[in-house]
């Protein structure tokens, strides 16, 4: 197991510089400007030897690989340089937003997981029941919504029509100070509408997953020898019906990331999501390259983690290497 | 039996699930941000976040930043007035000198003094070649700024530029803070010091700012203590936290304002404003450029149909950059919506309606396209709507939508639709849309405008210190336009803006074609006299 992290933790480097590389080469390559981005509506009565300053300040008339080379040589040395776009160091940016992303997409992941399980247990025990049915369809449908209109729903039904919860932000408008009981009653409606989008891959996984379990000789045998219904049904049946949700959890994290870009606009939740897509439109090198290494390590941890828990759940899985 | 205990466990997870969510519910004494908490405190929406806070790049440049103070200010009238320079500023006979005196006994935010140095640090390191301004150009007329004492600034300039006073605006910086960090990146960027009414609390990036009033403001302490300006993109989002009590105001495009139009407990607030929207006829286009096709389009489009249908009539026809009830707009100027009118100029200049309707003169046929920024609905929709006008003059108009990537390439021969509009002078938009020499200079001069007496005019107005003098110079502009129009002016619109009514009625600014945090009726935010009743509970 030990082995199998390590060997990964080795395999990640190679696709770390591949995927930095291949940022700086997919930006350069766009045809967005820069200079541009950065000037703003001030570009529009600029004058063109104000914007050639603005390029060579930015080190925006650079090749490639050079910007790529100062980027890498700086940031392994701890400096991730300065965002162009956020006009502060890429430090800051993620400092600053990161750990509200990680709560809301921790939360929604901890609702779709325990959700999903939950009713997909509940699904299996009686296919083709009311709840069977009733989950299984509202599943479909949920899979076809896109998370921002789920978003303005939410916002529309309890922020607007039943006055529950607040409509966006982190904390109450006009408050300065960030208490835990704000951030919390703020996160309620973002993370469930982030959870229950993410919910029906989960749900419909383990109702699969626990159907089939069921239908297997173990379970008709564990049955047969007069083992509990509770002890058949999660011993056996949600073990290995399990199986296939943990590869599911981390294919997720992409999915998750990109769903919270469009529920952090629509709640005003001052996320990392949001920075991202500045980051790319705007072509800003440092930023986005520090953005894409976060990103890409969370998937790379995302697989890991549900290798491991693979491994832990079906004993007949052994750790590669 | 069994069933039951697995229910029971299920249950248990399900609950588990629930609570976390629960638990985040249950926090009743949390108020409401907008209507509960009286009248000390305003919360407005705003659709754009802005980079940075720093004058140095930029921020604050045409007044009003609730941060900070510039030498001189805009009253609701657009009229110059002292801020932190005492009067007006002194200016030589030859138009080269400017001599501001300096307010005494100014703090900044943090305690120490302001004082001449920080105004010549400011400015200087605007000028700077390292600093990332992209607003120099702004002050291209500035050869140096130096300080007489502690109390005396001096300005000296390259050529004489009479509208220069009003760039004088700009927020000044604090050098014992911003002096000593990076200029670009430094902390000064996102926690700014400056001496205006409002102090800076928080700023949550992609969410809000948070300001308090500045106890010890020069000049006097606002009422209204805390100021919140939560960044909102959407503007349905921003309607609906409007409307849930969430914000005190906010700015909505014109359909959405309706919706609060019955509302008794809010107001609408129409500004007034020099955005404009126009098409570039290049000079370089065959068709475009031709002074015949040229005129025809200027009266063969129906600019009081687009101001009815496409800004639900809270806008004005457009004739040239300055709008027509501006002080400097030559009255006589406005083109009447005359589709024969059109017809006969382009019969007489030899292009004549080929069989499809299109007209064609010595083999051309009388057909450009014409590009819109692509997202821009109001832009798209003034687009179809001049195309379908040309069409009825036999000008065949073909829209294209792109980003600007797409469209700065092909600016030299292709129509676009543009917008724009700086309010504080007549200078400010007409020498960089019509000036010759800066024809291609980045966005400068998109149409390739090439007309000597223009050229004249905007250089003469741009140098009189005299009043009566640029006016004349300003008129002759907008009557060449007539004669030779390289841009069909389109519409000015109004930006719109709905705010709680407890705060009595407000006043709105002329408005450039940016929305800054400074727009809106809480241009003045400090000077606000809520009704102070306090009773506010709905």
């Amino acid at each position: 197991m030990a082995r199998m992290t390590g060997r990964r933790a080795l395999f990640a480097v190679p696709v770390l510089l591949t995927v930095t590389f291949g940022v700086f080469a997919v930006a350069a390559a766009s045809p967005f400007d820069p200079v541009k981005a950065y000037a703003g509506t001030a570009g529009l009565t600029a004058s063109q030897e104000n914007l050639d300053q603005l390029r060579a300040n930015l080190g925006a008339d650079q090749p490639l690989v050079t910007r790529w080379w100062n980027w890498l040589t700086s940031a392994l040395q701890g400096d991730l340089g300065d965002s162009s776009v956020m006009r502060q160091p890429v430090t800051d940016v993620i400092v600053e937003r990161m750990g509200w992303s990680v709560l809301l997409a921790a939360s929604a992941f901890l609702i779709a997981i325990l959700l999903g399980t939950g009713l997909g247990v509940l699904a299996a025990r009686r296919p083709g029941g009311w709840l069977d049915r009733g989950v299984s369809s509202a599943a479909y449908t949920l899979e076809a919504a896109p998370a921002f209109w789920l978003g303005l729903l939410a916002i529309w039904l309890f922020a607007l029509k039943l006055d529950l919860l607040p409509a966006g932000g982190l904390t109450d408008a006009a408050s300065e100070t960030v208490t835990f009981g704000q951030v919390a009653s703020h996160l309620v409606l973002p993370a469930a509408v982030l959870g229950i989008s993410q919910l029906p891959w989960f749900f419909l996984y383990v109702r699969q997953g626990v159907t089939d379990a069921l239908a297997e000789d173990p379970v008709r045998g564990a049955r047969a020898r007069g083992l509990s219904e509770r002890t058949v049904l999660l011993g056996h049946g949600l073990r290995s019906g399990m199986l296939p949700m943990l590869t599911l959890i981390g294919s997720r994290v992409p999915e998750l990331i990109t769903g919270a870009l469009l529920i952090e606009t629509v709640f005003s939740w001052p996320g990392i999501a949001a920075a991202t897509v500045e980051a790319a439109t705007s072509v800003d090198f440092s930023l986005l390259a520090a953005l894409t290494v976060l990103a890409t390590a969370a998937v790379l941890l995302g697989n890991l983690l549900s290798d491991l828990l693979y491994g832990l759940a079906d004993p007949r899985v052994a750790f590669d290497g | 039996m069994t069933a039951r205990s697995i229910r029971g466990a299920v249950a248990a997870t399900l609950v588990t699930a629930l609570s976390l969510t629960a638990a985040a519910c249950s926090n009743p004494d949390s108020p409401k941000a907008g209507s509960g908490t009286g009248t000390t405190s305003a919360v407005v929406g705003i659709a754009y976040e802005p980079d940075s806070l720093s004058p140095l790049l930029g921020y604050g440049k045409d007044g009003n930043s609730k941060i900070f103070d510039g030498l001189l200010a805009l009253d609701a009238d657009m009229k110059l007035q002292p801020a932190l320079a005492t009067a007006l500023p002194e200016v030589s006979g030859d138009g080269l000198t400017y001599t501001y005196k300096l307010r005494q006994g100014v703090k900044f935010s943090d305690g120490k003094a302001f004082g001449a140095k920080d105004v010549v640090f400011t400015y200087r390191t605007i000028l700077d070649a390292k600093t990332n301004n992209p607003s120099r150009t702004e002050l291209d007329a500035v050869k140096d700024v130096t300080a007489k004492g502690e109390d005396t600034v001096v300005f000296t300039l390259k050529y004489p530029y009479a509208p220069f006073a009003q760039r004088t605006v700009l927020p000044i910086a604090p050098e014992h803070i911003a002096g000593k960090q990076d200029v670009n990146n430094g902390a000064f960027t996102t926690r700014p010091i400056g001496t205006g009414p409002y102090v800076l609390t928080k700023w949550s990036k992609g969410e809000k700012l948070s300001f308090t009033a500045n106890p010890h403001y020069w000049g006097g302490e606002a009422e209204v203590k805390k100021f919140t300006m939560a960044i909102i993109k959407d503007d349905d989002v921003r309607a609906t936290r409007l409307r849930s009590g969430d914000l005190d105001g906010a700015i909505l495009p014109p359909n959405l304002a309706k919706g609060f139009a019955d509302d008794k407990g809010k107001k609408t607030y129409a500004a007034n404003s020099y955005d404009y929207r126009t098409v570039t006829l290049p000079t370089n286009n065959k068709v475009a450029g031709d002074t015949a096709v040229r005129r025809a389009l200027d009266v063969a489009v129906d600019r009081q149909t687009m101001v009815d249908a496409i800004l639900n009539g809270s806008g004005k026809p457009a004739y040239g950059p300055v709008p027509t009830d501006s002080e400097w707009f030559t009255k006589g100027t406005e083109r009447k919506h005359d589709v024969a009118a059109a017809k006969k100029i382009l019969d007489e200049a030899g292009w004549t309606p080929g069989k499809d309707g299109v007209r064609v003169k010595d083999g051309v046929r009388a057909t450009f396209p014409l590009w819109y920024l692509s997202g821009d609905k109001l832009r798209q929709e003034h687009a179809l709507a001049y195309a379908s006008d040309a069409k009825k003059a036999g000008i065949d108009i073909r829209t294209e939508a792109g980003t600007w990537e797409v469209i700065e390439p092909r600016m030299k021969h292709d129509a676009v639709l543009a917008g724009g509009g700086s309010p504080a002078d007549p200078d400010f938009d007409q020498y960089t849309l019509l000036k010759s020499s800066l024809a291609g200079d980045g966005f400068n001069n998109m149409a390739w405008y090439d007309n000597k007496a223009v050229d004249a005019a905007i250089e003469a107005g741009r140098k009189s210190g005299d009043k009566a003098e640029r006016k004349k110079a300003y008129d002759t502009v907008q009557r060449e336009l007539v004669k030779n129009p390289g841009y069909t002016f389109l519409t000015h619109i109004d930006h719109l803006y709905v705010v709680d009514d407890r705060f009595g009625p407000l006043t709105t600014q002329v408005e450039p074609h940016d929305h800054g945090l400074a727009s809106g009726p809480w241009w003045n935010v400090e000077k606000w006299k809520p009704e102070s009743t306090g009773d506010t509970e709905k």
